[in-house]
């Protein structure tokens, strides 16, 4: 995106949900713009609903698609529960599944694409074990069934080293050469944002409780359509990663996106539409 | 890369002022091990003091970086591969061994990326 000679304003709103959420009250703040089939898209760990910005303001998607985002608890502008200040922060996939459901169900959404990236990848393979007949279709954006940690997770949360700087230094690699440093430094401010210990405690769930590599050949694409979108510079979720998930399950698709790293929406995003536009074509001819 | 490419990091970095004072709190001695050859390097408030190839005996550093001499020649190039562009990369995929104190390392690892990132083919004219 380029700064525009006048001001204007894009197409996408913002707005606060107050619901009930894994038993207790929450503010969460979420953005969509368009129309037509809903588009759930979800954030990787430690960031927001920013990641999504240049899908909200493509034209042609949405036209056709209502794109929403939302920040999850603890991340972005939703704020984290009541008397967070007094236990650490984990995600699981139980609840990170329920909350998912809980957003579907509080904005009425029949039968929604959901789309995810990294951690939000992970979840949409749970979904899509546990619930395919409530997704239209499934979009796993660096997604991999397991990641072993390859640095000590500790580093992310503690007193005497700054979180942010911390996590912006951490996921930078991860970044591929076709951003552009525009792009690439939007990218790190959303991780130099991050609430202390939420991006570790979201890792949890990346690298231990959301493993389901003895579980993702029962996905049934032919309920909800899978397909792995990965850049080829990641390794967070390897492009092997993302080839032997599509291996394990029938009627997968798996591209690998040239140049780009673990955050394509994010980090190229005109690359990252070039890949997404056919299958988002693909999906509303269904 | 040749040896005296990397001797010649203090004259490539310390005229990076927004690189040296991200690391103005920095005060540390690394060796930098290129295959068999090391390197003794010394930041000064984020300065590169000195760089010293050894063979040394008993030389004192904090923390150490090891790679092959073909490995970090590949990260050195103008546009290295996936898997050898980045040092974490080169730590997942175990190309790349962080000895010593892991601290300074990863307290400074944006630092520390740029820093050898001037050794890139094209990075500096």
């Amino acid at each position: 995106m380029s700064a525009a000679a006048d001001p204007v304003f894009e197409p996408v709103v913002g707005r606060y949900l107050n619901l009930e959420l894994l038993g207790k009250p929450h503010r969460l703040y979420i953005e969509e713009a368009g129309e037509g089939i809903p588009l759930v898209c979800l954030h990787t760990a430690g960031s927001d609903s920013r990641q999504y910005r240049a899908i909200m303001n493509d034209p042609e998607i949405i036209k056709d698609f209502r794109v929403i985002a939302f920040d999850m608890p603890w991340h972005g502008k939703s704020s984290p529960p009541a008397g967070w200040h007094t236990f650490e922060y984990t995600l699981t996939s139980r609840d990170y599944v329920e909350m998912i459901l809980t957003v579907c169900d509080a904005l009425s959404l029949d039968r929604p694409v959901i789309m995810g990236c990294s951690i939000g990848g992970r979840i949409v393979l749970h979904l899509g074990l546990q619930y395919p007949e409530r997704f239209r279709a499934l979009i796993g954006l660096q997604t991999g069934a397991h990641a072993e940690p390859y640095y000590d997770l500790q580093w992310l949360h503690r007193p005497d080293v700054h979180g942010g700087e911390m996590a912006a230094g951490m996921v930078a690699g991860l970044i591929g050469p076709a951003a552009s440093e525009f792009d690439r430094w939007e990218t790190l401010w959303h991780y130099s944002q991050g609430g202390p210990g939420v991006f570790r405690g979201d890792l949890y769930f990346y690298t231990v409780d959301g493993d389901v590599r003895d579980k993702v050949e029962g996905i049934d694409t032919s309920i909800s359509p899978l397909y792995l979108l990965t850049g080829e510079y990641d390794y967070s979720c390897t492009p092997d990663d993302t080839q032997a998930l599509a291996e394990s399950i029938e009627g997968a698709e798996a591209t690998i996106m040239q140049g780009m790293g673990h955050f394509p929406m994010s980090e190229d995003p005109e690359g990252f539409l070039s890949y997404l536009r056919p299958v988002l074509a693909e999906i509303g001819k269904d | 890369m040749k040896p005296e490419s990397i001797e010649r990091l203090p004259e490539l970095a310390n005229g990076d002022a927004w690189l040296t004072h991200r690391g103005r709190f920095l005060d540390v001695s690394l060796m930098l091990e290129v295959g068999d050859t090391q390197y003794l390097i010394r930041i000064r408030e984020g300065g590169v003091e000195s760089v010293e190839r050894g063979p040394f005996v008993m030389p004192g550093w904090a923390f150490a970086l090891r790679a092959s001499e073909e490995d970090w020649d590949t990260f050195w190039r103008a546009s290295p591969p996936p898997g050898y562009h980045d040092l974490v990369a080169m730590l997942k995929f175990k190309r790349l061994v962080l000895d010593g104190d892991p601290y300074p390392f990863m307290t400074h690892i944006r630092y520390f990326r740029d820093l050898l990132g001037r050794l890139r083919q094209g990075a500096v004219t």
